[in-house]
């Protein structure tokens, strides 16, 4: 275990710093990824090996720093988002080898290749940090490394100013971070995670409570909770795609790694209600908005990046269930609740990660991100095509994919809520269900826009009509986790006992032997009596009722083979400017939530002089108001710039006047001490 | 030796229901199609006629549109797997149906969504307007369908304990420790049927007769479509109507339905469930003649209405309960 540690930190290393000692971009490329790649083995093997250790693997390293200690801990949680960071990352370096060519020129691919490495070196370091110092410092580094991938085209305007509201984001949330360490550190009178999970005397109920809300807005922030999501969509798709893989789909998990160590292992033991009630509410409007605003987003790694609030939502679903049940008592329960949490934090890297590397082979192929110009890219891309289709039906959690096993058991312990003993909750959590449903139902909907407009009927521009398919380095990184999400769902009793043993420690039972009936063939949550599924018979199902559709029409038809014709154009010749456009499908949704889209359409006409039936040529714009942006954001930045407005007198730029300040203020600091 | 002969027993079900589900449904396509033309006072086709239609057309060459991809031929593939896989996961004249662990309600309502996902892909493939169209209607009715009709579910799950459709059937079929709770059961029962309504294609919500492209939903879809495929795909959604007509009977109304496996039960079971369903397709069918087709705008008020009964059915079932 050690050895495997010392190969991750060292492969990350070699491949942060070898790509800079040459100027070969070549040499570059193969050193980095390639050492990616060996450390995202090493991780994988490393959380497998750590999920079934008896012991948690502990190293610390004194440093003269006060309160620092370089100090690692390796127990089932921290495993298994090693386990997931790991699977993306050796996905997004192999498919990055192909990728970073796009940039050759431009970017200095060895700088981009090592940038890589750290990132991949900090995530995995902020989930083993056993140390509220050192966690803050590689949390710190996570943050800047990932600014600096996302400004990696900052020549361009847009990705800037995403940069700069990511860095006001993300230190606004480490600053809420710190508080909470403080509040812990106050009680331990030390900053080791130890100390915090042990402490000398529990932290009173009210400070505990503050603790709840600081972590929850602190990893919030990061995770891209509802509305805090602001800076998400614009940050995560201005980085290059196989980097936008990685923040989507495991830097935000970094913070349900933060939220879930903070809620059940610092402040464990009994906590209220409304803990998990708030969570569970957060994650209910993350989810249903994210979705909605990924519905309208045309661009696609934009839509995809509203998808991961969405995600984020229903993963927190999940973890909320399980602490109410905490609350109660209700063990079996909670464990479920915060293994399906779990179950879908893995799901939604593989398939996030997915769809991010699919839309970055698009942007490869065509140049451009925006949905409208793509079109019929199935033909010309058919294995990204596959590929995307994968990703797409189970984000969409249909059966029998790993999406749908994961929302499945979500659905199942919202659904157990009749065990609780509280009128309030027990209508609660139906609704959420049922609002759950409704975010799937819109999920469904996103994606059949998302695939079924960028592959499908004729390419709209003259990118996507000339566009190939991408090289075998990037298919391979696709193939890799199309191959992962299937796996995951088909086969949940490799995945559920994994999963039992993180959650195991926090809730004191074990429920893989229930929630895996009938020697593993049926998922259940923890009674077969309430519900089961079984995705592998579902499968099988499905592969046995196609065949019998197969065999049906074979046994009825005559022997002429089908005959290719042109779509009917109502006898105009085909264009593909008959096709339905992303904007046109989403349109019946946008008219009828309207009070949340609040949609403004502005039509310019332009008539010939003669009459007012023939137009010369017409302007149509359509936007949506970002509600959250427009009435929680705007106000703050508006005062804030006004306080600064206000402040600028002060500001004369002469040295004699700075020095009267400072001058003044020594004076009136030492009247206040004396 | 006695559990292979429980495992054949078994697999005879499982035989038994898919062969009902595939033979019964173009029969109960003619009965709505019946009802319809005597209510307008026509004689209407033969009830046999459905069968009729999808032997001609699985005999048919198609012909397919050259700018599409290999979903388009796939489609109606899985769109009637994903059919027949939902339809064999319910309760249909026995209340222990077999295959009842490989999935629970939810499971049924993701694999019918499975089918309407590819569905509005291949609406969009062929690159037609109409096509699109049809997509963008479907896409906005299942999304609204969807919350209430597995809020309607749950309502009448909480009563039996369980949201595996058998354990449901069974219990409420022998009114084992079900405290009925008729407003309930009733306001679910109507959120249910609007949704089936809804997610069937049926008039008020879609008009599955209509030859006018901009009045469609399912049937723009479909507009591509000729031979073997276009059979494939009428047949799933005789079978998707089917599905729910089994769910409303079974679920609400399950008496007569069999409790147990010998020969007699089944028999009746079988009886009592073909006159069930067929009772329901008039009903249907008496009710598309009485409504006009709403605005595409309207729909969502009345599926907003279904969430609206089935939210108040779980009320009801926990406040009567105390």
């Amino acid at each position: 275990m050690t050895t495997l540690l010392t190969v991750l930190l060292g492969c990350y290393l070699l491949g942060g710093l070898l790509p800079l000692c040459t100027s070969r971009p070549h040499l570059q490329n193969s050193l980095a990824h390639s050492s990616a790649a060996a450390g995202g083995s090493a991780g994988i093997a490393l959380g497998l090996g750590g999920l079934f250790a008896a012991q948690p693997l502990t190293i610390s390293v004194p440093s003269n720093i006060p309160y620092l200690t370089c100090a690692l801990r390796l127990d089932p949680l921290a495993a298994f988002f090693v386990l997931t960071i790991s699977l993306v990352g050796l996905a997004a370096s192999m498919y990055a080898y192909g990728y970073v060519r796009e940039f050759t020129g431009r970017v200095s691919v060895g700088l981009l290749g090592s940038l890589l490495n750290g990132f991949l070196l900090s995530m995995t370091l902020v989930v083993l940090a056993d140390n509220g110092f050192f966690f803050l410092i590689v949390w710190e580094v996570m943050s800047l490394l990932s600014y600096v991938l996302v400004v990696t085209e900052h020549e361009r305007r847009g990705v800037r100013e995403a940069g700069l509201f990511y860095l006001i984001m993300t230190h606004a949330g480490t600053a809420f971070i710190i508080l909470t360490f403080l509040l812990f550190a106050q009680e331990s009178g030390s900053f080791s995670f130890e100390a915090f999970r042990h402490p000398d005397q529990r932290l009173p109920e009210g400070l505990r409570s503050i603790a709840f809300f600081t972590a929850l807005i602190g990893f919030g922030a990061k995770a891209g909770i509802v509305p805090l999501h602001v800076w998400l969509p614009y940050a995560h798709p201005a980085a290059p795609s196989h980097i936008s893989a990685l923040m989507s789909g495991v830097m935000i998990k970094t913070a349900i790694y933060g939220l879930i160590r903070v809620y059940f292992d610092f402040l464990e033991g009994q906590f209220p209600w409304w803990w998990g009630f708030t969570v569970l509410s957060v994650g209910a409007v993350s989810a249903l908005l994210g979705v909605m605003y990924a519905l309208m987003e045309h661009d696609l790694k934009s839509l995809l990046a509203f998808s991961s609030v969405e995600n984020v939502g229903i993963i927190l679903l999940g973890i909320g269930a399980g602490m109410i049940f905490h609350t109660y008592g209700l063990d079996e329960l909670a464990a479920l609740g915060l293994l399906a949490g779990l179950y879908h934090t893995i799901n939604h890297a593989a398939f996030k990660a997915l769809l991010f590397l699919g839309a970055g082979s698009l942007l490869f192929a065509t140049h451009t991100r925006n949905i409208e110009q793509y079109g019929g890219l199935l033909r010309r891309m058919p294995w990204t095509g596959l590929c995307f289709l994968i990703g797409a039906v189970s984000i969409a959690a249909l059966p029998p994919t790993s999406g749908f096993v994961s929302e499945w058991l979500i659905f199942q312990s919202l659904f157990l809520s009749v065990q609780l003993p509280t009128l309030f909750l027990k209508l609660m959590l139906p609704i959420v269900a049922a609002i759950l449903a409704l975010t799937g139902a819109l999920g469904l909907a996103c994606f059949a826009k998302a695939f079924g407009l960028s592959f499908l009927a004729q390419p709209r521009s003259p990118q996507a009509r000339h566009a190939v398919e991408v090289p075998v380095s990037m298919r391979i990184g696709m193939g890799f986790l199309a191959t992962s999400c299937g796996l995951l769902g088909l086969a949940p009793m490799l995945v559920v006992p994994l999963l039992d043993r993180v959650t195991a420690p926090f809730t004191g039972v074990t429920i893989s032997g229930k929630v895996l009936a009938l020697d593993g063939w049926v998922v259940a949550p923890v009674t077969v009596e309430f519900s089961s599924i079984s995705t592998p018979v579902l499968a099988a199902l499905l592969v046995g009722a196609a065949g019998l559709g197969l065999a049906i029409a074979r046994l009825l038809r005559k022997k002429t083979p089908a005959r290719y014709s042109k779509t009917w154009g109502c006898g105009l010749p085909l264009t593909p400017r008959m096709e339905y456009t992303a904007t046109g499908f989403v349109q019946p949704i946008k008219q009828v939530f309207e009070t949340i889209y609040q949609p403004t359409v502005k039509l310019e006409q332009e008539f010939l002089e003669q009459s007012k039936y023939f137009i010369r040529h017409q302007r149509f714009h359509s936007t949506i108001e970002p509600l959250i942006e427009q009435y929680l954001y705007r106000p703050v930045v508006t005062a804030l710039l006004g306080a600064a407005e206000r402040l600028r007198v002060i500001q004369a730029g002469s040295l004699h006047l700075y020095l009267t300040y400072i001058f003044v203020t020594l004076v009136l600091l030492l009247l206040w001490a004396g | 030796m006695k559990t292979d002969v429980q495992v054949m027993l078994q697999i005879g079900f499982v035989v038994m229901q898919l062969i009902m589900l595939l033979a019964l449904s173009p029969f109960i396509v003619g009965v709505i199609r019946k009802v319809n033309a005597r209510l307008q006072c026509r004689r209407g086709a033969s009830l046999l006629q459905p069968y009729a239609d999808l032997a001609k057309l699985f005999d048919k060459q198609p012909v397919i549109s050259s700018t599409t991809s290999w979903i388009f031929t796939a489609a109606p593939y899985i769109v009637f797997a994903s059919t027949v896989a939902a339809g064999l996961l319910m309760p249909v004249f026995i209340s222990h149906t077999p295959l009842n662990f490989a999935g629970n309600i939810i499971a049924l309502v993701y694999l019918l969504a499975l089918g309407t996902f590819f569905l509005i892909l291949a609406g969009l493939d062929a690159g037609s307007a109409f096509g699109g169209m049809g997509s963008s209607r479907e896409a906005i009715v299942a999304t609204l369908a969807e919350p209430a009709m597995i809020l309607s579910i749950l309502a009448i799950a909480l009563t039996a304990g369980s949201t595996n459709l058998s354990t449901i059937v069974h219990q409420s079929a022998l009114l084992e420790g079900m405290v009925l709770a008729p407003p309930a059961h009733l306001m679910a029962l109507a959120a249910m049927f609007i949704v089936t309504l809804a997610e069937t294609g049926r008039v008020p919500v879609d008009n599955p007769a209509t030859h006018l492209e901009l009045t469609m939903i399912h049937e723009a879809m479909l507009l591509e479509y000729s031979g073997r495929y276009l059979a494939l795909m009428e047949w799933a959604a005789g079978i998707k109507l089917l599905v729910f007509l089994t769910l409303l009977v079974n679920v609400f109304a399950p008496w007569g339905i069999a409790t147990e496996a010998t020969p007699l039960a089944l028999a009746t079971g079988v009886a009592v469930y073909i006159v069930k369903v067929t009772g329901l397709a008039v009903i249907i069918g008496v009710i598309e003649s009485m409504f006009a087709k709403l605005r595409l705008f309207r729909v969502p008020e009345l599926l907003g209405s279904a969430f609206i009964l089935a939210l108040l059915a779980l009320v009801f079932f926990y406040t009567l309960r105390g």
